[in-house]
């Protein structure tokens, strides 16, 4: 039984879970309204594993997301109105609307990229990691890939390095049940993908990433085995994705009807009962901080939809640090 | 043909191989920034298996030169990633016929990552690998493939013939703040030149005209460049040909090509990769493109017709370019 966190700590991570809820949803509408171009991968129902990983690092601590990554971006601490922005391709987005919802980036804050290749990203977070290592200081890489990524050979690589290295980086795999369009049992060979660490000899943690609280005590582990030097671990959360692949994706391949309680166990709502239940907050400051988000939310929408495009000559910039 | 690759210097120079300059530039760098590193297969130990970074454990430790497991992907990805987390990391790739393994991290991060995040990420990371047939390794282990990098945004492509342009391209490589495909050739490492015993650096981006001619330029890469000097020597009171060695790819000189094509109306284009949509290509249709008016020939092409390298001595030397196959070809212009 994770023990519970300290009072302030809990409503941060509630807070973080419902900035990630009601951004998605916003999304969903925006885009189902087509006012985004491109398409958009929503994060609704898997809000637990980023908020609970994410929480217990610092800004100097390293992420690297996935195609699914406005929930990282939000966990690790992005703000609204340059990631609303830059899914509307303006020229005020966090990537001045060169890289849209599948690479946002703000390496200000340790936020090393959402990716559009799947497992592309863990042998970067792995070098984020080895920058520490070499450099002697503190901080940790947390590197985020679905279920699917574990089937793709640059997850192996980059966990048999960072296991052979003993790199402070930690793999948060995030099993929602669906590599693209696919339910897991057809592409894998095991149920608990997160076994695979046994070959690398490096510790594996199974977490229920409906229980945001569990995801972050194995996080809280985690972060301080690598920053003694002990190495990677690998997590695998298991969760649940509401929407298809992509919006817009009719879903066809899912078997709803019979999901198990503890898929359908919604991470947001339960926690917010269980805090409210608890004490640690009233209805009213409930409503304030949802208040709050949605305020900021609804400013960021006008921001991206109100801000300029980029002029098309910026196509051309940016691709070099320095001209030749 | 040795005096003519000479640099022009005033100060003290020495005679190395390139294999020395490029473990002088890696020395020189690392004892000069401290977030500079290696890491490959077989680099630290071994010192490499071209000895390319022979000495550098002794002197900067396992932290720094590093050790990897079999792992391109691995091996550029942590690269990367450490050169956005701030480190000017060099990374070897074997053989750039092991490039494949790693071509994701190649084409999807290393050359897009700035752009996609808005052109606010410097990535001063560099990929060294051997291009380069001759050695009857076959097709796995000779193919010359510098014309894949040069096809990717983002990535600066350099190529290098002489110890003075392997020594200060290594060195601005390092220091760039972009990432820089450093193709070694296979068939130089042992070429000995001339070098300034003083600190130098060699700019990215700009061709050097080697030998001057007034009748045709033959511009070659690597270790082509010795061919065309051997070439050059056999057309000597014939055809006088000037020959220019453009180092960098991507960018190209095209400024320095078209000038001398200007000059002589003639161009040969000898480069190692395939031909098919090869680097020879991009420079028969650049200089198309800024010289057309003064060309009173077509411009040729040499390089690998498009099969793979084979293995037994006459195949090989059949399909790689030498300095008949360029004396031929430079002939039939007149």
């Amino acid at each position: 039984m994770a023990e519970t966190p300290a009072e302030a700590t809990r409503v941060e991570l509630l807070r973080r879970m419902e900035r990630i809820r009601r951004f998605e949803t916003r999304v969903g509408e925006l885009f189902a309204d087509n006012e985004l171009p491109g398409f958009v991968h929503l994060y609704l129902g898997t809000e637990g594993v980023a908020a609970g990983t994410c929480e217990p690092l610092s800004e100097d601590d390293y992420i690297t997301s996935t195609h699914r990554g406005h929930g990282h971006c939000i966990a690790k601490g992005l703000e609204f109105k340059p990631m609303v922005a830059e899914l509307y391709g303006k020229e005020t987005g966090y990537c001045g609307g060169k890289g849209g919802s599948m690479h946002i980036a703000d390496v200000t804050q340790g936020m090393l990229g959402a990716n559009g290749i799947t497992a592309s990203s863990t042998p970067i977070g792995g070098g984020a990691a080895l920058a520490s290592q070499i450099r002697g200081n503190d901080n940790v890489a947390v590197s985020y890939l679905g279920d699917g990524a574990t089937a793709q050979g640059p997850y192996h690589e980059a966990l048999h390095l960072a296991a052979t290295w003993e790199l402070p980086q930690i793999y948060v795999i995030e099993n929602n049940h669906y590599g693209e369009m696919t339910n897991t049992e057809v592409q894998h060979p095991v149920t608990d993908l997160v076994k695979q660490a046994d070959a690398y000899d490096l510790p594996g943690v199974i977490v229920n990433g409906q229980d945001v609280e569990e995801v972050r005590e194995a996080t809280v582990e985690a972060i301080e085995r690598a920053r003694n030097g002990g190495g990677p671990t690998v997590i695998e959360a298991k969760t649940y994705r509401y929407e298809g692949h992509y919006e817009g994706d009719p879903q066809w391949y899912k078997d709803d009807e019979d999901l198990p309680a503890w898929r359908t166990a919604d991470p947001v709502e339960n926690y917010r009962d269980e805090l409210l239940d608890d004490g640690v907050l009233t209805e009213d400051e409930y409503g304030e901080i949802t208040d709050e988000i949605d305020a900021n939310l609804e400013e960021a929408v006008a921001f991206g939809r109100d801000s300029p495009y980029p002029d098309p000559e910026a196509a051309y910039e940016g691709v070099y640090a320095e001209e030749i | 043909m040795a005096t003519t690759l000479t640099p022009q210097t005033t100060g003290e120079t020495e005679e190395i191989s390139v294999t020395e300059a490029l473990q002088q530039a890696m020395h020189e760098e690392m004892g000069r920034d401290e977030d500079v590193f290696l890491q490959g297969i077989d680099v630290a130990d071994r010192g490499g298996s071209f000895s390319v970074s022979e000495g550098l454990l002794d002197e900067f430790g396992p932290e720094r030169v590093r050790d990897t497991p079999i792992s391109e992907a691995a091996i550029v990805g942590t690269g990367l990633g450490a050169a956005a987390a701030g480190m000017r990391p060099i990374v070897e790739i074997m053989y750039s016929d092991f490039m494949g393994i790693a071509f994701d991290q190649i084409m999807n991060n290393v050359g897009l990552m700035r752009y996609m995040f808005g052109g606010k990420l410097d990535l001063p990371l560099t990929i060294r690998t051997v291009d380069g047939g001759g050695f009857s390794a076959a097709a796995q282990h000779s193919k010359t493939l510098h014309s894949l990098a040069m096809h990717l945004p983002g990535i600066r492509v350099v190529c290098v013939s002489t110890p003075y342009d392997a020594k200060g391209l290594l060195k601005s490589s390092i220091r760039h703040d972009d990432p820089v495909f450093f193709f070694e050739h296979a068939n130089v490492f042992n070429r000995k030149g001339e070098v300034p015993v003083e600190e130098y650096t060699v700019p990215i981006g700009e061709a050097a005209v080697v030998r001057e001619g007034s009748d045709v330029t033959v511009v070659a890469t690597q270790a082509m460049l010795y061919e065309a000097f051997d070439a050059a020597e056999e057309l000597a009171g014939e055809i006088d040909v000037e020959i220019i060695s453009p180092r960098t790819l991507d960018p190209l000189d095209i400024d320095t090509i078209a000038d001398s094509v200007d000059k002589t109306g003639r161009a040969v284009v000898v480069d190692e990769p395939t031909l098919s949509a090869s680097a020879q290509s991009e420079m028969v249709a650049q200089i198309n493109e800024e010289a057309f008016w003064r060309l009173d020939a077509p411009i040729k092409r040499l390089g690998v017709d498009n099969v793979p390298i084979p293995f037994s001595p006459p195949l090989e030397q059949e399909v790689i370019p030498d300095a008949d196959d360029i004396v031929a070809e430079v002939r039939t212009l007149f």
